[in-house]
């Protein structure tokens, strides 16, 4: 029978089909079992892969939209470059505004490692201008050669530097949930073909006597097809309920740029784990039509 | 209906039996005889496909059986009744259900000939065992559902393997009844058996040609059974 056919035939009611094989507990303990870890797995995986996009996402957006200039220079001269580098950038093509930070705002960037109580005016460090760019973005290279005559100690920095590191770690972190699915996915058919193989080889009574009454090998094999398929589907929903669940339950910030605490998904997101039954019964579906076949064929 | 062409079967270098021509006519009876361990299971396996002839080919209803590929193989098998002597059931389901698998499996109006099992089971004499699983049913149970199930299709062809080998006299007088019925309605009947009695019982029944393997040939038997 074509695979399409086979595929249908998933979809019949074929009592008959499904009760030639015996019921075996413990082949079906083992699909159940493994469908319902992988799952389990495949969630985690999942929220992984999409947490670490929306992180790339996140960071990449955040930090190309802005860039900012550091001027350190004598405290003499500090006041005089600010106000020739704020000229510049007014005058630069694609910066859309350019502010320098107030002394609060300061103190903020520095708190993590001060404390809240640095006195930043006392101390000698660089001021800082918040430059946002047009969505066409400014020539940087082309800025920074004009700093460097109205502003020598001005420091263009765009940051690129620690950026990309970050925006790779996260796409990195991704493709390896990506690739943690792919595996599962194999290790879910690795196990089921052990499980259906199992199975075939405890009933060579039940395929010879089909046999002897003139059973075809696809009605064989669909009894083994349909029960296994049927078994990684449930197994499935009930480790991606489970999964789902697990995910809900972790501890959420409001601060969406923290990794940790970002693990899950997001509005639409949510409904993407529901695919994992269907795809679990794919694999299935697959795994056992392969081995059934394989196995009829040795038999022959 | 059945035809053998230069037949031989070899197993493990050594030849059981070769160039064996030999046609089963419709609606013939034949017994196929001979001692244990000469050939007899291996020659009716030949007759439905199960094995292949090592050299010669054997052609059911006109069909080399080596050339079929295994759907076209079990396809032509559902035109044929086999009964083993060890029976062979799906222990798990109860008897009726085992009689009734080969409408499951078939691609014939389902309905139209569950309407026979029931009738079936009566002719067989099991009514009153028809939910029992088959290690519950006696040898001789076991043997009639056996026979119930391979004509359950109408095939043409019944072939069957020491059907009374694990019965008493009366049930095996009882099982060769039914069989030489089945006769009557024009099915081709072969049975291997080594049970010279039942041969001679037979042959006050119905006109059966006796055919017994010796020295790796199929010989016709006559006056001395």
């Amino acid at each position: 029978m074509s695979i399409v056919g086979d595929i249908l035939s998933m979809f019949s009611r074929d009592n008959q089909s499904d009760r030639v094989v015996p019921k075996t507990g413990h082949t079906a303990t083992l699909t159940l079992f493994t469908s319902a870890a992988m799952a389990f797995l495949t969630v985690f995986a999942l929220a992984l892969s999409m947490a670490a996009g929306r992180l790339a996402d996140r960071w990449g957006e955040d930090l190309a939209k802005s860039v900012t200039v550091r001027i350190s220079a004598p405290s003499d001269q500090i006041a005089a470059q600010t106000t020739a580098t704020l000229k510049v950038l007014e005058t630069t093509t694609g910066v859309a505004s350019a502010r320098v930070l107030s002394e609060d705002e300061q103190q903020a960037l520095l708190a993590p490692w001060f404390g809240p109580d640095v006195p930043v005016s006392e101390l000698p460090i660089p001021r800082l201008i918040e430059v946002l760019e047009t969505d066409s973005g400014f020539d940087a290279a082309g800025l920074r050669l004009r700093l460097s005559v109205e502003a020598p100690g001005a420091v263009l920095d765009d940051h690129t530097r620690w950026r990309e590191p970050l925006t790779i770690a996260a796409q990195r972190l991704r493709f390896l949930g990506m690739t943690s699915i792919l595996l599962i996915a194999g290790a879910t058919a690795a196990m089921i073909t052990l499980a259906a193989n199992a199975a075939l080889a405890a009933n060579l009574q039940v395929i010879r006597v089909l046999r002897l009454i003139g059973a075809s090998d696809s009605y064989i094999a669909r009894a083994f097809v349909r029960r296994f398929t049927i078994r990684a589907i449930l197994g499935a929903f009930a480790g991606t309920f489970i999964g789902m669940l697990a995910i809900l339950m972790l501890p959420q910030s409001t601060d969406d740029k923290i990794f940790l605490t970002g693990l899950g998904f997001q509005a639409g997101q949510w409904l993407t784990p529901l695919i994992l039954p269907f795809l679990a019964g794919v694999v299935a579906f697959f795994a056992t039509r392969a081995a059934s076949n394989r196995a009829l064929r040795k038999l022959s | 209906m059945i035809e053998f062409e230069s037949a031989g079967y070899s197993y493990g270098g050594q030849a059981l039996f070769s160039q064996v021509n030999l046609e089963l006519a419709p609606g013939s009876f034949h017994f196929l005889t001979g001692p244990s361990g000469v050939g007899k299971s291996t020659f009716l396996k030949l007759c439905y496909g199960e094995l292949h002839p090592t050299e010669g080919r054997t052609t059911l209803f006109g069909q080399d059986l080596s050339t079929l590929n295994r759907d076209e193989l079990a396809h032509t098998r559902q035109s044929i009744g086999v009964v083993h002597q060890d029976c062979q059931f799906l222990d798990h389901l109860p008897i009726e259900e085992n009689i009734g698998l080969p409408i499951a499996i078939s691609s014939k109006d389902a309905l139209g000939e569950k309407a026979n099992l029931q009738e079936l089971i009566a002719w067989v004499g099991l009514t009153e065992r028809a939910h029992a699983l088959p290690p519950q049913l006696s040898g001789g149970e076991r043997q009639r559902a056996a026979l119930a199930r391979a004509v359950i299709m109408s095939p043409d062809v019944i072939l069957a393997d020491e059907p009374t080998g694990n019965v008493d006299w009366e049930m095996s007088q009882k099982l060769l009844r039914l069989l030489v019925e089945l006769n009557r309605m024009g099915k081709t009947i072969m049975i291997a058996t080594h049970d010279l009695a039942l041969i001679r019982a037979a042959k006050t029944h119905v006109q059966a040609r006796v055919l017994r393997i010796a020295n790796g040939q199929i010989q016709s038997a006559g006056a001395d059974l």
